[in-house]
């Protein structure tokens, strides 16, 4: 009788199994959660000890025009820290890269999705795939060996700058919006098609008057995950942006980004020392741009809903 | 204007965008493989990196990449199932899961140089494992995670919850039905997910030029035990991959064949994850076939 009760009130194999998969696989996810939080922790207090630990403020480190952190500006006492020059060339490339990104998405998504499908399905998409899959050092080289000596005879100077930046930018984000776009485009109801065209409306007019605006929000979503990316890209950047961490005059001048000086300093800086925390003041302006871009991504997502 | 002429110019516009944009992938890749595949030799292929002279080749660089990605692979494969797993299994809708999706959402978008850069201060410098395979992987699993554990989630999800409840009214367990039954329902699509990202591994050069350091000491071929220094096999190595390498001689080179060696690389690396992406969907349709009776 006991043996039978036993039994009854015992946990089976299975379900002990059970709890333990279930344990494992938690375990796993826990993992990438720590992993999270493990990076945010470490390059936000590598990057605070700039401002606590050597004393700089805030604003001349935003706002300083002048980057070199080896050198002590005999006035302040303080090595030169303006971090505007990058933090500017980031936002610039990322913005130019955007702006000329988003017609060509727009174009290229309308044509797979209004205008040609099966030729979109057939040509465009593995072409966008195709896009995404180049890996990022490739870009860079083509920047390096077709859009810098290309710039450099069109327009002089030395060919590297924001405009040849923003060029390798722009082939980059290119799919990643397009995609995206396609998607939006894609959830648009078939029916508010069938309304526009039922009134007499053009395949323009009903383009520009009904599916555009309904798919807005995906859109500018797309946009906006399209400048994370071109935001955070390192290697393409640094090979054509000239890395001269100089303020942009004009479009064709050496420059340089956050992720640029980075991929350059850090392996050249004493760990600890200022001008290796500065590097790291850096990387955690990055961290939080992208932060920020998710934020957006969000914001939009909320306010923007199908309904 | 005339409704209709806006009409036609518009569509004329989108023409020429999608041409360009097609236009442009066209001369990318020609670009890359009419410069690149003539220096494409067996020698090229096998023989080490030479820094001052001509004639170098990317045997080494090679080697690494492809070690990289396998345990790098290793790495992440079994931590993405088991999170997918839970995510699409177990979790039920409520703060926790909305933490750890949002969790993954933000790895996912970080830069791959800020992954970088958080493996050289942990794994290179925090617990010493300095330039190294090691510290390569791992960075190249924190890249590819969040990544790899949507796509598998998404894989599980298509499998149809129907399968799930016939698994419950045989009496298996939750665990016994994801094992027994929506695994091997879901493997074609996996492995569709697996070979995409090794592509995109493969490529990844930011995460890895300060974890796996940006030199290749020269490998003794014939020694295969993974705890002597010249092995190939040995994981504590610095390893600069072939990715790595195109950005290294391009930024700093000096070799006098410098742009016909980074052409030959750069069409290696793409022809090489042309052919992740290309097998991915093929494999998976192939297995489909295979493990079904569809």
């Amino acid at each position: 009788m006991d043996n039978i009760t036993q039994k009854l009130t015992q946990k089976s194999e299975s379900t002990k199994k059970d709890s333990m998969g279930r344990a494992v696989s938690l375990a796993a996810l826990a993992l990438i959660v720590i992993v999270v939080v493990a990076i945010f922790a470490f390059v936000i207090s590598r990057g605070m000890s700039t401002f606590f630990k050597d004393g700089v403020s805030v604003s001349d480190f935003l706002f300083g025009t002048n980057w070199n952190p080896s050198v002590i500006n005999p006035h302040t006492k303080q090595p030169y820290i303006g971090a505007l020059p990058m933090i500017l060339g980031s936002f610039l490339v990322t913005f130019l890269a955007a702006i000329v990104a988003t017609p060509f998405a727009i174009g290229t998504s309308l044509f797979m999705t209004e205008i040609a499908q099966k030729r979109g399905a057939k040509i465009m998409q593995p072409i966008i795939e195709l896009l995404v899959g180049i890996p990022s050092v490739v870009y860079g080289f083509i920047g390096l060996t077709v859009v810098v000596p290309f710039i450099r005879s069109v327009f002089g100077g030395s060919g590297f700058g924001i405009l040849s930046g923003t060029i390798v930018l722009f082939v980059m984000i290119l799919p990643t919006i397009t995609s995206m776009t396609v998607d939006t485009l894609k959830s648009v109801p078939r029916h508010y098609r069938e309304s526009a065209l039922a009134i007499g409306a053009t395949r323009w007019q009903m383009i520009y008057k009904v599916v555009l605006r309904a798919a807005t929000p995906g859109i500018l979503t797309a946009i906006v995950f399209g400048m994370a990316r071109a935001f955070g890209e390192a290697l393409a950047v640094q090979m054509v942006i000239g890395n001269a961490a100089l303020m942009p005059h004009n479009l064709i001048s050496p420059s340089s980004t956050l992720t640029s000086v980075l991929t350059m300093g850090i392996g050249n800086t004493v760990m600890g020392s200022l001008q290796n925390n500065v590097l790291w003041t850096l990387a955690m302006i990055l961290l939080l741009m992208s932060l920020v871009f998710n934020l957006i991504v969000r914001a939009i997502g909320r306010r923007g809903e199908m309904k | 204007m005339n409704a209709k002429t806006s009409d036609k110019i518009a569509t004329g516009v989108i023409y020429a965008i999608s041409s360009i944009v097609a236009l442009i992938l066209i001369a990318m890749l020609a670009f890359i493989l009419v410069r690149g595949v003539p220096h494409l030799s067996w020698h090229f292929l096998t023989s080490p990196a030479k820094a001052f002279e001509a004639g170098g080749g990317i045997g080494i660089q090679l080697f690494n990449s492809f070690y990289l990605l396998v345990l790098a692979m290793a790495i992440s494969f079994p931590i993405a199932l088991g999170a997918a797993i839970y995510l699409n299994e177990y979790a039920h809708k409520g703060r926790f899961t909305t933490i750890v999706r949002t969790a993954i959402e933000i790895l996912s978008s970080l830069p791959s140089v800020v992954v970088g850069l958080f493996g050289f201060l942990l794994f290179v410098v925090k617990f010493h494992f300095g330039f190294s395979i090691l510290s390569g992987a791992v960075a190249l699993t924190i890249f590819n995670l969040p990544l790899l554990t949507r796509s598998i989630e998404t894989s599980l999800a298509q499998i149809p919850n129907l399968q799930r409840e016939a698994g419950s009214a045989l009496g298996l367990s939750r665990w016994e039905t994801v094992i027994h039954v929506i695994l091997p329902a879901a493997v074609p699509s996996i492995v569709t997910g697996v070979v995409l990202s090794a592509g995109r591994v493969f490529g990844e050069a930011a995460a890895l030029i300060y974890t796996a350091g940006q030199s290749a000491p020269a490998l003794n071929f014939g020694d295969w035990n993974p705890f002597n220094i010249a092995s190939p096999l040995n994981p504590m190595r610095p390893a600069e991959t072939l990715a790595v390498h195109i950005w290294k001689i391009n930024s700093e080179g000096i070799m006098p064949d410098l742009s016909a060696v980074s052409a030959g690389a750069s069409a290696v690396l793409i022809i090489v994850v042309l052919i992740f992406n290309f097998s991915a969907r093929k494999i998976g349709a192939k297995l489909h076939k295979k493990l079904t009776s569809a």
